[in-house]
């Protein structure tokens, strides 16, 4: 390692974190109906649509009505993408003329971007048209994070209103949502990646004469490269935005056409965590104590920072089996030499961090305890920064279990920002913490027990273990990278893993409007001297005590059987 | 419900239009003005003819010609798309434990050797593993040198003539600080060919 290897993280995080104030008072702005600088433009849209679909924006909903109008609008995007991918061979923009996708494809995919997993069972250059791309993912992409954002709102709303049983109104969070705060941001980071030669393009893929040549796998002289282009760029900004991580290519954000240089690189992993981080702020400053958002973001941030550090340092340490061999260097297997192995593991981290998914190598060839960090990161719960909204509503669930803990410890009424945490809040709380834990656990036991799910394993010994977990681990958290060597796109894995995408992200979601429905019922309480503050160091080492624990309680039996086991069998 | 389902059609509608057509166009839009050799795949066209993309690799195994990074696409090396068997950009995904990722090494040290056998030089990883597209453009500055004796011998070319080839078409850290110093395999074998 050389200083570049300090510079580069050091320099992303610190820009990540002065980012996130600026960005965090305009989402402010954006929800609490304030002016602003983009409103001569939009706020004339936001007014047509509202206008077009007969809502009032000043009316607002019940958390029931809340989560109906989520998961109507959630449906329909699911039949949309599904039929639209069915039918795609006689809709126009397909200029490779590729045909209709088998319906476990369709119904995975569909269900993949609804829930903004973006788990990606198909490759994109050989399998979507350009106006399924389009029309349905790309669409999906805002609509899935601006989802995520609403119910955020939504919990935030619960927080700080007392006494009534009104949480918001889905549609004008959603709206806004995307209007505001994802389209501009992804217009100006598209417009960045192409300068750097990510392509927009909607004509034919380029043929072009080889150099040199080569010969194909029967042995016929290949003279002509083929180069997939598309409109990438418009797509990959809000992948990486939105924390979907769908990527336009097969090989995601690791091909040279979808992530080009260092710079791409850095703009595509800083639009990674940039609102996930900013929304921290934001929700300190519609709680109005900045100092509860700061203690958030901490928190997060210390664990981040821990766990780049491992993989950063197993990356560079290597694989001894090719050292062995009289090569030196740590672990490029996957990798690309432009990015090379800090910012590939820099990326793993924070692709992890928050449900993204979207990759830069291919972390089925990382080291052991390199590839551990990534799954354990998503088995946290997606709460280190977490998606877009979601993340920030996890860790929220988090906080709840943190104060009720520490209220039993010393016989209190735990209590959050003026209101009584009781057992239906810790119910709720419990739910989002278990399902996403029993979903992976029992559909990676499944899997593991079928002749299906093991038939298309593709490495042997505990990675093959680790790539089922990590299948599993990655759908539940709606985070969407792989260990890409498992066979997914096949009838048993499209299905299993489309209905664990499904059972955790609405399992979430719904418990979390609920847990606002109630907490906007309640009364306000004043701050008293057994009061425990939620802004101070104890709580942000308290709050890290409760996730760690939590997350390596439930997942360390079975990351021993995978990554550790592995781990141990390198240094034999 | 009722009462939702007309917002939910409505604003599907529209935000599908705004987003999904209205967005990806104007981005296009302006790509093709502004950076219109980017946004079409970065292609190197000299005197009228097209030798590939400056971002996309190609295969190498030429003694003469500096080698790229394995390749792990289907059908053959530096596969970007092919339309008959619907195969593409992809990486190993070898896990370290893997014989066959130890047996692709191998065979690589192997080549390596064997078309330059005086050469003692550690070799670097970048050389012997593939990349996660398995079009990488790219290798270190370390794997460049390491291969400037067998290119050098191959051409009858002078060693110091062929590193300041390979300086030349070395990209630096860019800002001075951002990746990872690297040698465009492609435009550097372009110029041994006499072809820039």
């Amino acid at each position: 390692m050389n200083i570049y290897d300090w510079i580069q993280p050091i320099f992303y995080i610190t820009v990540l974190l002065l980012l996130a104030k600026p960005l965090g008072s305009y989402m402010a702005r954006v929800y609490q109906n304030e002016r602003l600088f983009l409103d001569p433009i939009l706020a004339p849209v936001e007014r047509f649509i509202y206008r077009a679909s007969g809502i009032d924006s000043k009316s607002e909903m019940t958390w029931k009505t809340y989560a109906l109008a989520m998961f109507l609008f959630n449906i329909l995007g699911l039949l949309f993408v599904y039929l639209l991918q069915r039918v795609q061979g006689f809709l126009p923009l397909n200029p490779q003329g590729l045909g209709a996708i088998t319906p476990d494809s369709s119904w995975n995919t569909a269900v993949s971007f609804i829930t903004n997993t973006n788990w990606q069972g198909y490759s994109g250059e050989t399998t979507m048209s350009c106006f399924t791309q389009m029309l349905g993912l790309t669409v999906q992409n805002f609509v899935s994070a601006a989802t995520g954002m609403a119910v955020l709102v939504a919990l935030i709303r619960g927080i700080i209103r007392h006494t009534t049983k009104e949480i918001g109104n889905f549609w004008v969070d959603l709206t806004k949502s995307t209007l505001y705060i994802l389209l501009p941001l992804s217009l100006v980071v598209a417009l960045a990646l192409v300068s750097q030669g990510v392509v927009q393009t909607f004509s034919e893929y380029q043929t072009v004469s080889m150099l040199q040549g080569t010969t194909d796998a029967d042995g016929n002289a290949v003279t002509e490269q083929v180069i997939a282009v598309g409109p990438a760029a418009s797509q990959v900004a809000i992948k990486q935005l939105g924390t979907n991580g769908g990527g336009f290519f097969n090989v995601n954000s690791a091909h040279p056409l979808e992530n080009s240089t260092p710079l791409s690189n850095f703009i595509e992993m800083l639009s990674l965590l940039l609102i996930p981080v900013a929304l921290c702020y934001t929700y300190g400053k519609m709680i109005g104590d900045t100092k509860q958002g700061w203690a958030l973001l901490t928190a997060m941030t210390i664990i981040f920072v821990a766990l780049i550090g491992v993989a950063v340092w197993a990356e560079h340490a290597g694989n001894p089996a090719i050292q062995a061999l009289g090569v030196v260097g740590g672990n490029m297997e996957g990798k690309e030499a432009r990015f090379g192995i800090t910012t590939s593991a820099l990326w793993a981290t924070a692709t992890t961090a928050v449900s993204n998914g979207a990759v830069n190598s291919m972390l089925d060839s990382f080291t052991p305890l390199g590839g551990l960090v990534p799954m354990w990161l998503m088995q946290l719960g997606e709460i280190i920064y977490g998606g877009v909204g979601s993340g920030l509503y996890g860790m929220l669930a988090f906080v709840i279990i943190a104060v009720f803990i520490a209220g039993l410890m010393v016989g209190r009424t735990p209590e959050y920002l003026g209101k009584k945490i009781e057992a239906y809040e810790m119910k709720m709380a419990s739910i989002v913490i278990l399902v996403p834990l029993v979903t992976v656990l029992v559909g990676t036991a499944i899997a593991l027990m079928s002749e299906a799910g093991r038939a298309t394993i593709y490495n042997p010994s505990a990675h093959g273990f680790s790539e089922v977990l990590y299948a599993f681990t990655s759908t539940a958290a709606n985070n969407g990278s792989a260990f890409a060597g498992l066979g997914a796109n096949n009838p048993f894995y499209n299905t299993a893993l489309g209905l664990a995408m499904l059972l955790a992200r609405y399992w979430l979601a719904i418990p979390i409007l609920a847990i606002a429905g109630s907490l906007a019922n309640k009364k306000k309480i004043p701050v008293g001297s057994g009061t425990l503050p939620t802004h101070t160091p104890l709580f942000i080492g308290w709050l890290i005590g409760v996730i760690v624990i939590v997350g390596a309680l439930s997942y360390l039996p079975a990351l021993a059987l995978g990554p550790i086991v592995e781990h141990l069998l390198m240094f034999k | 419900m009722n009462t939702q389902l007309r917002p939910a059609l409505t604003i599907f509608a529209l935000l599908t239009v705004i987003t999904g057509v209205i967005y990806p166009l104007t981005v296009t839009g302006i790509a093709q003005l502004v950076f219109p050799n980017q946004a079409n795949g970065s292609l190197i066209t000299i005197d009228g003819k097209t030798y590939g993309s400056e971002l996309i690799g190609q295969q190498f195994d030429d003694p003469k010609y500096f080698w790229g990074r394995l390749s792990a696409t289907g059908t053959f090396p530096y596969n970007a798309f092919n339309a008959e068997n619907l195969t593409a950009s992809s990486g190993s995904n070898y896990g370290p434990l893997n014989p066959a990722l130890i047996d692709a090494a191998q065979a690589r040290v192997d080549a390596l050797k064997a078309a330059d056998p005086d050469n003692t030089l550690p070799i670097p990883v970048d050389l012997v593993t593939a990349s996660g597209s398995g079009l990488d453009p790219h290798i270190s500055v370390a794997a460049a040198l390491y291969q400037v004796h067998r290119v050098a011998s191959a051409r009858g070319l002078s060693e110091a003539d062929v590193v300041a080839l390979v300086n030349q078409f070395t990209e630096g850290r860019q800002f001075g600080f951002l990746g990872e110093p690297c040698v465009n395999v492609l435009l550097l074998n372009l110029a041994l060919d006499g072809i820039e």
